[in-house]
């Protein structure tokens, strides 16, 4: 049974009137990477600050590794890495003494601090650069020493605000990479992102947020069902002479809906895997089959599906407002 | 059952990580280019006013009790006295070394990350004080010696006991006023997002103490009690009026512990009349304790002031949101 890294009770943040977070209840537990996931102004980096007692809840029930942030937030930080969205160094000092500070701060004696920080060092990559200026450092780099400076503490959860922004995909591909090693050393990790195509294969779990609330909680096939009534995704190409499959491919049992991509490509979106159903229907209707895939839904599809859904209900109305 | 629970204490204490804060400042700052600048400008001063103190002094045959702290006070055509280029330059030290020590970690998006450690605000802003200040009154220090070194050389006599002690605690005088500019820095740090708003503010405030105050302080005595038929009363109370509003200047309070300190024959600081004076020998020095209970008030007000704006500045500190 693994345990609780993260649980909020109905946690709630105003900035006035303006609410920004809106009785939030998160569960994340140990060794998860868990994505909450929204547009840019949602609540992420609000809920994000709140879990590290960096900003206090207006009300609500936070425990982060079973401390309470508002109260405790000593023992929280010294056991939590947060890396804020484009993380800044002392661009004056080194990449180690940057490093070094942090240490310090950590209250790590000298020669264990050392040790550390050679450790993440390498383990990000940087060895060679350490003693170069941050200010020589590129995106990417500072973007890696910033989890080295998280590493220095051997945290047990890091908590990383938009990591890949910024980022161009090469690096954002390593980057979610490195991540990916991090949780398979037994580091929870929770991670804020707007770029949802970006993060959704690096997430065990993800938290959809809109204006303020998780509307949608889920493993990614969980959503997919839950929103799209199905969470298989297949791809048909097919060509029989200027004939539709549609009608065909829509009749087929657990098909949620089918979509006309391009001329004589097809998606359908299922309960289940149904390639050979889709393969024998197009058979017997007499077109040829030339590709024929297997896929999860997006993130992005889901995501739309869902909007699609509440802005034609009666909350639309309000968000054009 | 909420308020019991929101009103429970934070755990830790708020000093942990103040000694690193503290050490990592000094470091920055006793190796910044803009620091450097600085410490060349004062020493030269200290140079060229001791250099120009001595030849006046050695020039006059001198009869003096306390020539040693007349290195401090004579000035020299052009050039006014070391005491006199401190109370200019200190201001200017202490703005540069705290006007942007919220703001540039703000600015350089290091706020987040550092605070993000297990330490409070408060060691972060103690920290960023403490350092400043400390790197002020290491530099004072050490100018202060130098002009006692020039001194030693020039005059070829020690100073007195006493006249160490009340270059000490002018000494003391200096850093405490240098203090006071720097929280004024540090709170305009905190309340401006942009460094050289917050540089800008405290060069107008400073200014304004420099050369406006005298002049409003004057207008308003007038004004207030204004002289109708010629009393002494009238002009007395003119006075008063004039030298208790003059003193809420920081400046003020500094010239006056000057020159109380510096000068041992200044025997008060207020307005004084003849049957006062009765029994007294004029010109005769006070003992230094006489002195520092001269300047007592001048001292804890300026220690005052700093204390409430350091308070002012850590309570919009503590209250900022840290998202940029």
């Amino acid at each position: 049974m693994s345990e609780i890294i993260i649980e909020t009770q109905k946690l709630t943040k105003k900035y006035g009137n303006f609410v920004a977070v809106d009785a939030l209840d998160l569960v994340v537990k140990e060794g998860q990477i868990f994505g909450l996931l929204g547009p840019n102004g949602a609540g992420k980096t609000t809920t994000i600050l709140m879990l590290l007692g960096l900003t206090e809840p207006t009300s609500g029930r936070v425990r982060v590794l079973g401390f309470d942030p508002t109260r405790q937030p000593l023992r929280v930080k010294s056991q939590a890495g947060y890396i804020p969205d484009q993380v800044g160094f002392y661009d004056e000092l080194s990449a180690r003494e940057n490093l070094i500070y942090i240490a310090r701060l950590n209250g790590l004696p000298a020669e264990e601090a050392n040790k550390r920080i050679d450790e993440a060092l390498a383990r990000v990559g940087l060895s060679q650069v350490a003693n170069q200026r941050v200010e020589t450092f590129s995106r990417g780099m500072r973007q890696r020493l910033g989890v080295a400076d998280v590493l220095i503490k051997k945290p047990r959860l890091i908590i990383m605000d938009e990591p890949t922004l910024g980022l161009d995909p090469e690096l954002a591909r390593e980057f979610l990479k490195l991540i990916r090693e991090l949780a398979d050393s037994g580091i929870t990790i929770l991670l804020s992102s707007h770029l949802l195509y970006q993060v959704q294969e690096v997430c065990d779990r993800v938290g959809l947020f809109h204006r303020g609330r998780m509307v949608l909680e889920g493993t990614l096939p969980e959503l997919a069902q839950n929103v799209l009534g199905a969470s298989y995704k297949v791809l048909v190409q097919a060509n029989g002479s200027g004939v539709s499959f549609l009608d065909t491919l829509k009749q087929l049992p657990g098909v949620a809906s089918v979509d006309f991509e391009a001329p004589d490509r097809y998606t359908l979106i299922a309960t289940e895997d149904l390639r050979a159903e889709a393969a024998r229907a197009i058979v017997q209707a007499g077109g040829q089959l030339t590709e024929l895939d297997v896929d999860t839904p997006s993130l992005d599809e889901v995501y739309n599906a869902y909007f699609k859904e509440v802005n034609h209900g009666p909350t639309g109305e309000a968000k054009k407002a | 059952m909420a308020r019991q629970a929101k009103q429970r204490k934070r755990e830790g204490s708020p000093w942990t990580g103040l000694g690193a804060v503290i050490a990592k400042e000094m470091a920055d700052h006793l190796t910044s280019a803009r620091m450097r600048i600085l410490e060349i400008l004062i020493v030269l001063t200290a140079l060229g006013t001791g250099y120009a103190a001595l030849q006046q002094l050695t020039g006059e045959s001198n009869q003096d009790e306390f020539l040693f702290l007349r290195l401090f006070t004579t000035a020299r055509e052009p050039l006014p006295a070391f005491a006199g280029f401190l109370g200019f330059l200190v201001p200017l030290v202490a703005i540069a070394l705290a006007f942007d020590a919220i703001n540039g970690e703000f600015n350089r998006r290091t706020l987040a990350r550092v605070l993000s450690q297990p330490i409070y605000r408060d060691a972060l802003l103690m920290g960023k004080f403490l350092g400043a200040f400390f790197t002020l009154a290491l530099v004072l220090a050490a100018i202060w010696l130098l002009v006692f070194g020039i001194g030693l050389l020039g005059l070829g006599i020690p100073p007195s006991g006493e006249e160490v002690a009340r270059a000490l605690l002018f000494l003391l005088a200096t850093i405490v006023y240098g203090g006071f500019w720097m929280v004024v820095a540090l709170l305009f740090s905190i309340l401006f997002r942009q460094a050289a708003t917050a540089a800008l503010a405290s060069i107008a405030v400073w200014l304004f103490f420099t050369g406006f105050w005298n002049m409003l302080v004057s207008l308003a005595a007038q004004t207030l009690r204004p002289i109708q038929f010629g009393l002494p009363q009238e002009q007395i109370a003119q006075t008063e009026l004039a030298l208790l509003l003059s003193r809420f200047s920081p400046n003020t309070l500094f010239v006056e512990a000057t020159v109380a300190l510096l000068l041992p024959s200044v025997r008060t600081l207020g307005v004084i009349l003849p049957f006062e004076l009765q029994g007294a020998i004029l010109g005769a020095p006070l003992p230094v304790g006489q002195s520092l209970l001269l300047i007592w008030p001048q001292l804890t007000g300026m220690i005052a002031a700093i204390l409430l704006l350091f308070v002012l500045g850590y309570v919009s500190f503590q209250r900022r949101e840290i998202r940029s």
